[in-house]
């Protein structure tokens, strides 16, 4: 089991001040899985995610990924390691094309200096023309290609959501947080949403992490799901562990499972 | 490629225009007063688009260019009055420890947003500004007697390279990676853009070709002093970023020149000149507050049928 590990937190907790929002959570993520992690509003999800990926520095705790410790690093650092995500609320470059969204996450990969880009350099056209074309296959996997000179603030919503996931990708993660990824969206679009996440997931050999609020998606995917409340972890477990689990029902499912 | 042709077709432009000038020069139909107008215009460019890519491109909100100019002004006057240096050694010389004081000034002060940054900004260019008044080597508060060294020639090539580096800069990489800090800060870094470092890179970059600017603009007008780098120098500059359109390179630049043919053809009358430039800026921003061109530049709007997309 050791060796399919990709993300441990052990004991990771947080205190803004004098408030504890979320305290000593252990979760492992192995390669390939696709995890949930729910909880009711408040409960210290998105502080996590952001403990991942770097946003905070957990106060206590170790977080390793990919057996390094990441404790500490800046975002972009934890980004340059394999760890990728969308936001909880829309964080687009809105007045960047779709096109250049993608590229800007694209921008690691690339190896042309600033020196080289100022001076026009043959390897800054080469880097750039690599830039763009697989950021064009990035755009063509989730159907926005067609949108590629558009403003991302322009597009529709459910398309806005799509383009963060496309940028997150092509950061080329190996693990990737999606933050409440159906947000907004109607049962159609939660659905093609669904069945593109489980396509990438196959794609790029990736593992994924997911907030979500929608309960029927969660326990539809996820093949593990980690559940928090008040900043501690209350359950882990399959669907039907956390469905039939006392405590996740009284915090949080209420009475629409036990039905 | 399509985008190429552009930029080589704005090249030749700018050669064309260059040589004009210069003949109208040579042969006398620019008499002096016109030459050092032209000269004003082309140091007004090259510190309004050095002030964009940190304002602009990078939004940072800096308000104490002026301070990386008078750098750039006293550094190269002390290379060709004390040292007896090369005028053109004396532009690099001031353009260098410009951009050093850029990199000195930045490190600490670009953790900063916002307000914060544009005061810490204000308070080193004055820091600045009070050291060279308080250097006798440098005349103090009398200023620096300076030989006039800068012409056409000098002052264009300043612009053109200006230009060339700051818009090469934009449209590659690490351009994308300045604009994505400017849109979104926390989305930036989250996909894997180093922002301390952009936005430092991007600030010495101004600030070098501040320096440049400085460097010219010391050797046109016989002598510096430091009343002259004063913040309204710096809220000059700015104007010209704000007015043109934060983020548009063509932009800051038709502010530039705009700016300094208003306030030639109105340096008669220099208390109206304040009022009618004021008028100016609350028109713009009341009608256009995105500015003369918004985040656009002037070649989009050439490409029919193609909406926003990038610069040059």
């Amino acid at each position: 089991m050791t060796a399919n590990l990709l993300l441990e937190a052990e004991n990771v907790g947080i205190q803004f001040g004098g408030l504890k929002a979320v305290q000593s959570v252990n979760m492992h993520l192995n390669k390939g899985e696709l995890i949930g992690l729910i909880g009711p509003n408040g409960a210290g999800k998105t502080t996590t995610f952001n403990m991942l990926t770097g946003v905070y520095e957990p106060t206590e705790g170790i977080i390793t990924f990919d057996g390094k410790k990441i404790n500490g690093l800046k975002p972009y650092q934890v980004t340059k390691l394999g760890i990728s995500r969308t936001f909880q609320n829309i964080r687009l470059f809105k007045d960047l094309s779709v096109l250049d969204n993608v590229k800007v996450a694209n921008h690691n990969k690339a190896k042309h200096g600033i020196f080289a880009s100022i001076l026009r350099l043959p390897s800054h056209f080469a880097g750039e023309a690599k830039m763009e074309e697989e950021s064009i296959e990035f755009l063509k996997i989730f159907g926005l290609d067609i949108y590629k000179d558009e403003m991302a603030k322009n597009l529709p919503y459910g398309m806005q959501r799509r383009l963060e996931i496309a940028r997150a990708l092509a950061a080329k993660p190996k693990l990737l947080l999606l933050d409440e990824p159906a947000a907004g969206m109607n049962p159609q679009e939660t659905h093609d949403l669904m069945e593109l996440i489980a396509f990438i997931r196959k794609e790029f050999d990736l593992t994924i992490l997911l907030i979500e609020h929608d309960m029927h998606l969660v326990m539809g995917v996820c093949e593990r799901i980690y559940v928090l409340d008040h900043g501690q972890l209350i359950a882990d477990g399959t669907p039907q562990e956390i469905r039939s689990n006392p405590k996740v029902i009284e915090a949080y499912l209420g009475e629409e499972v036990v039905e | 490629m399509k985008k190429s042709k552009v930029f080589w077709g704005l090249c030749l432009l700018a050669i064309i225009f260059y040589a004009v000038v210069q003949v109208m020069i040579s042969g006398g139909i620019l008499d002096m007063y016109y030459q050092s107008i032209l000269i004003q215009m082309c140091i007004n460019i090259m510190l309004a688009v050095s002030l964009h890519i940190i304002i602009g491109i990078t939004g940072q909100f800096s308000i104490g260019h002026a301070g990386f100019m008078a750098v750039g002004a006293y550094f190269s006057a002390i290379a060709t009055m004390k040292l007896g240096l090369p005028f053109p050694v004396a532009i690099l010389i001031g353009a260098i420890v410009a951009a050093l004081a850029g990199l000195l000034v930045g490190i600490p002060s670009l953790r900063l947003k916002g307000d914060y940054l544009a005061i810490a900004t204000l308070g080193f260019a004055e820091i600045i500004r009070i050291i060279f008044l308080n250097v006798d080597y440098v005349g103090g508060a009398a200023g620096m007697v300076i030989t006039n060294l800068s012409n056409w020639t000098y002052a264009f090539m300043g612009v053109f390279v200006t230009i060339l580096v700051i818009a090469n800069f934009t449209n590659s990489r690490h351009g994308r990676g300045c604009i994505s800090i400017r849109e979104d800060e926390i989305a930036a870094d989250a996909m894997g853009i180093n922002t301390t470092y952009y936005k430092v890179v991007a600030f010495t970059i101004g600030s070098f070709f501040a320096g440049v600017a400085g460097a010219i603009y010391a050797h046109n007008f016989f002598i510096i002093q430091p009343t002259t780098f004063g913040f309204l120098k710096s809220f000059d500059i700015l104007i010209y970023v704000v007015l043109g359109g934060l983020g548009s390179l063509s932009g800051s630049v038709i502010a530039a020149i705009f700016l300094t043919v208003v306030s030639a053809y109105l340096s008669g009358y220099p208390e109206e000149r304040m009022i009618i430039y004021s008028l100016v800026l609350i028109i713009v921003m009341l009608y256009r507050p995105t500015g003369l061109l918004g985040t656009k530049e002037i070649t989009s709007l050439f490409k029919f049928g193609k909406r926003g997309g990038s610069k040059v």
